[in-house]
Parts: structure tokens; sequence; C-alpha cells
């Protein structure tokens, strides 16, 4: 059974149709790479799978769930799912450690001891142990993104989304949060990424999916997909990123 | 100038100067803190998914600040035993006072509120928390210090404002001043002392805030 069942998924904003249809499958343990040109809907159908925004056709059932923007349950998928963004969004007026303790005592009563041990270990696993008492602002962006990352990861999620998490930051600073990726990726964490690093997909990702339109026009093995696109559309996409 | 300057006449008051004093700085105390805490209710209530707690925040808001202070008081001490709410002039001071000081700080810390980044919200909402986890752990922490400054000011204006419930007979620092002169009719000096007072507290006010900004919204690293 897959983790991620993504089933003929419609969404609109206004009159604007973003998604068209969308059926996905995502196994545990699979690293999906989404790719696709600007405004094809990418952000948005990762937005859909965790209950960020509602969609108005189909059917998303994440880890047993069905996904919705109730409130209710995207507490409850909350569990089950974790998200990265492209802006970091760390809380601002709460230390690295305090950013990613807030969930596990609030939401699983973790205790305040185990919250530490759990943050800390967190912490090291992207390589940040030091920065536990220091504030977001005063790590550079690469830093606060494997924070953020670290954040998702002390929730125990069962899938992580990241909606470009590289794009915001500066070149030299990218490698580090592929790295961390990498890593997870290696452990097992199912890992959905839209992404414009093709040589990632290519490396790391297990599959690709290409959207074009608001529609799934391709998608398959990640290194067969991008050596050898058979649409048009792709085959354009690739040229162009590359 | 002619006007001999006797303020060695007032020591002879400084009893009824001092008592005036500890009054204002009691009704600011009690107003400034619930005044605060009104402010944030305020603003919660404006984004509230209860359209009937939007409305009637903004309701409050609109109302508070398009009547004079001096006629909401008059209303709550003079008005409201007619429907038989009574209470005591300094009741009805730090009532006035606290409802005059939460419908301006609504408005500004709502303002506060309204630049929120919104990814700082759905990173909130991806974690698990609540609604109302969100509004007190995330939005209300960075938008209070965003405003604290404005909210600083706001409350020395309400201090300032605490003037105008000698009006109600409230034994504050004007009715003082006011009492004094009418018996030496010495209204320079009485009234002078009084401005200096209130100068004085302002000052302290804001030393104080500031003090307590800066540990509050301290950023410095913190030891584990
Ligand atoms: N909240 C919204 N309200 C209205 N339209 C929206 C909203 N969010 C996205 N859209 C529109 O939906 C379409 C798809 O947006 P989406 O963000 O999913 O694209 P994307 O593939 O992630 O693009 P990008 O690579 O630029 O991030 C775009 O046309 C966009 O303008
Ligand atoms: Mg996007």
């Amino acid at each position: 059974m897959s983790l991620v069942s993504v089933r003929d998924v419609h969404k609109y904003f206004g009159d604007l149709h973003v998604l068209k249809g969308i059926d996905l499958d995502i196994k545990a343990g699979e690293v999906v790479s989404i790719i696709g040109r600007s405004g094809s809907g990418k952000s948005t159908l990762l937005r859909c799978m965790n209950g960020l925004e509602s969609y108005d056709q189909g059917a998303i059932i994440l880890d047993g769930m069905e996904v919705s923007t109730d409130e209710f349950q995207v507490r409850k998928l909350s569990q089950s799912v974790g998200m990265v963004f492209q802006s970091f969004n760390l809380f601002p007026h709460l230390t690295v450690g305090e950013n990613i303790m807030l969930a596990p005592t609030l939401i699983k009563k973790t205790s305040k001891a185990e919250a530490k041990k759990l943050a800390q270990e967190v912490l090291e696993k992207v390589g940040l142990g030091d920065k536990f008492g220091q504030y977001p602002e005063k790590l550079s962006g690469g830093q606060q993104q494997r924070v953020a990352i670290a954040r998702s990861l002390a929730m125990k999620p069962k899938v992580l989304l990241c909606d470009e998490i590289t794009s915001a930051l500066d070149p030299e600073l990218v490698g580090d949060v592929l790295k961390v990726l990498e890593q997870l990726a290696a452990e097992g964490m199912t890992l959905v990424l839209v992404t414009h690093e093709m040589n990632f997909a290519r490396d790391v990702g297990d599959r690709v999916v290409f959207m074009h339109q608001g529609k799934v026009h391709e998608t398959g093995d990640a290194k067969t997909v991008l050596a050898d696109p058979q649409t048009p559309e792709l085959r354009q996409f690739i040229g162009a990123v590359l | 100038m002619g006007y001999e300057l006797n303020f060695g006449a007032l020591l002879e008051y400084q009893d009824v100067l001092l008592a005036g004093l500890w009054m204002t700085v009691k009704l600011t105390v009690v107003s400034t803190l619930l005044g605060i805490l009104l402010g944030i209710l305020g603003a919660a209530a404006r984004r509230h998914r209860n359209p009937v707690l939007r409305h009637g925040s903004k309701a409050y808001v609109e109302l508070i600040r398009n009547t004079p202070f001096i006629v909401q008081l008059f209303f709550i001490f003079f008005g409201l035993p007619a429907i038989g709410i009574k209470m005591t002039e300094v009741e009805a001071g730090i009532l006035a006072l606290v409802i005059n000081l939460g419908a301006y700080l609504t408005e500004i810390i709502r303002a506060g509120i309204d630049n929120t980044p919104k990814g700082q919200i759905e990173a909130a909402r991806t974690l698990g928390l609540s609604s109302r986890q969100i509004f007190i752990r995330i939005i209300l922490p960075p938008a209070f210090q965003r405003v604290y400054s404005s909210v600083v000011s706001q409350c020395i204006i309400v201090m300032l404002g605490s003037a105008v419930v000698s009006q109600i007979s409230v034994q504050e620092l004007t009715f003082a001043a006011n009492f004094i002169q009418s018996r030496n009719f010495l209204s320079f000096e009485s009234y002078l002392v009084a401005a200096l007072l209130y100068l004085l507290l302002a000052f302290l006010m804001r030393l104080i805030f500031n003090l307590i900004g800066s540990r509050a919204f301290s950023r410095e690293e913190k030891q584990s």
C-alpha cells in the first residue's frame, strides 16, 4: 500500500483551474522529485498533501488518513507529514532549540527533558549541534533551513514535503542542505521534493514527476526520465534548466 | 515679574500630594496591565473566525476612539447607575481607563499581528499547533515586540489621561493639585509641581517598560 495516494485531484483558485486531475502514489521510503515550470501547480499539489490548501475534487490519502483543511484533521496529519518551506519560517522569537521543542512538547506532550534530548539529536543530525541556544536571526540561510528540517524531523514524520527548500539560498549554502536530504533519503525517509536541482533529482531521487499545466505530464524512474524524456515539453524543460 | 514663587507653602500639603501621586501610580499600574490584556483579547477577537467577535471588537474600537474620554468616564460613573450598575469613583475611573486603553491597544496590536509572515503560521499549522496555540505562541510575541514602542506610548498617554478621573473625585494627583490650590491659591506652584510629577512618572514608565522590553525581547544566545 502506498504512503501517499493522490486520486484524480482537482483544484481551482477562483476560475483558475490549477490542478487538473492529479494521480500519484508514493511508497514509503521513496524519494520523489516534482519538477515543472513556474505556475504548473507544484506547490499547490504539495500543499494539498498536508491540508494547507483545499482541493475541490478527488481524494488524497496520507498514511491512511483523508487529507483535508479541517483543523482537527490537519493536526492529526501533522504526526505523519512534515513540511519544509522555501522561506525557512523559523519562529524568530524562539531559540533554535525552542523552535524544535515546541511541537513535540505541545502536541505530543513529550516531557521537557525528553524534548530537549530529541532536539539536540536532530540538530546533530543536520550538523548544527552547537546552535541550540542561538536565535534564528544569527544563523545563515543554509543553517536556518537545516534547523527547519530538524524541527520537522522532531515530529518523526513518515513523509517530509519540501517546497524548493534551496531556492532562497546563496549557491554556496545549497550543498549543506542537499547533503542533509541525501542522508535522510539514505536512512529511508520518504521525501517529496519540489525542486530545480536536477542533479539531485537524478542522483538521489527515485522518481521524477514532471508537472505541466496542472497535470502530471510525464513520470517515471528519475534517471531514465531525465536522461531520456519522452514528451517534447519535458525535453524542453530539461533543456531550459540544465 | 511681580509674582513671588512660594513653593514652601506646598510643603504643608505634601501628604495630600503624595497620596494623589500614589493614587495615580495605582490607577496607572492597574489600568496598564488590564488594558494590555484587553488589547490582546480585542486583537485576537479581530481575527477570530466568529464574525460576532470580529465585528464586536471593531465596533468597540470605533466607539471608544471616536468619543471623548471624559464622556466615557461620566457615562460609566453617572450613567450606568441608571440601569443599576453602581461602582465607586476609583472603580469607575479604572474601568474607564482600561476600556479606553484597551481600544487603542487593540488597534495597535492588531497592526503588529497583521504583519506576521504567513509562512510562519503555515509552518506552525504543519507542525500541528491549534489556532489558539498559534496565536499565543507564534503570532503574539513577535507582533507585540513589533509594536512595543507604540504600546508603551499609549500606556503613557493613558497615565497622563488619568488626570481626567479627578472629575469624578478620584483623589489622584490632579485632584490633589486642585485641592491644594483651592486652599492656598498658589495655582502656579501647585500645577507646576503636579506637571513635574507627571513628567517624572512618564519618564519612569518609559524606563521600566524599556527594561522589561530589553529583557523580554533579547536575542542573545541562551545557555541551556
Ligand atoms: N493562493 C492563491 N490564490 C490564487 N492563485 C494562486 C494561489 N496560489 C497559487 N496560485 C496560482 O496557481 C498556479 C499554480 O501555482 P503554484 O504555486 O502551485 O505553482 P508552482 O508550480 O509551485 O510555481 P513556482 O515554480 O513558481 O513555485 C499559479 O498560476 C498561481 O498563480
Ligand atoms: Mg512553487
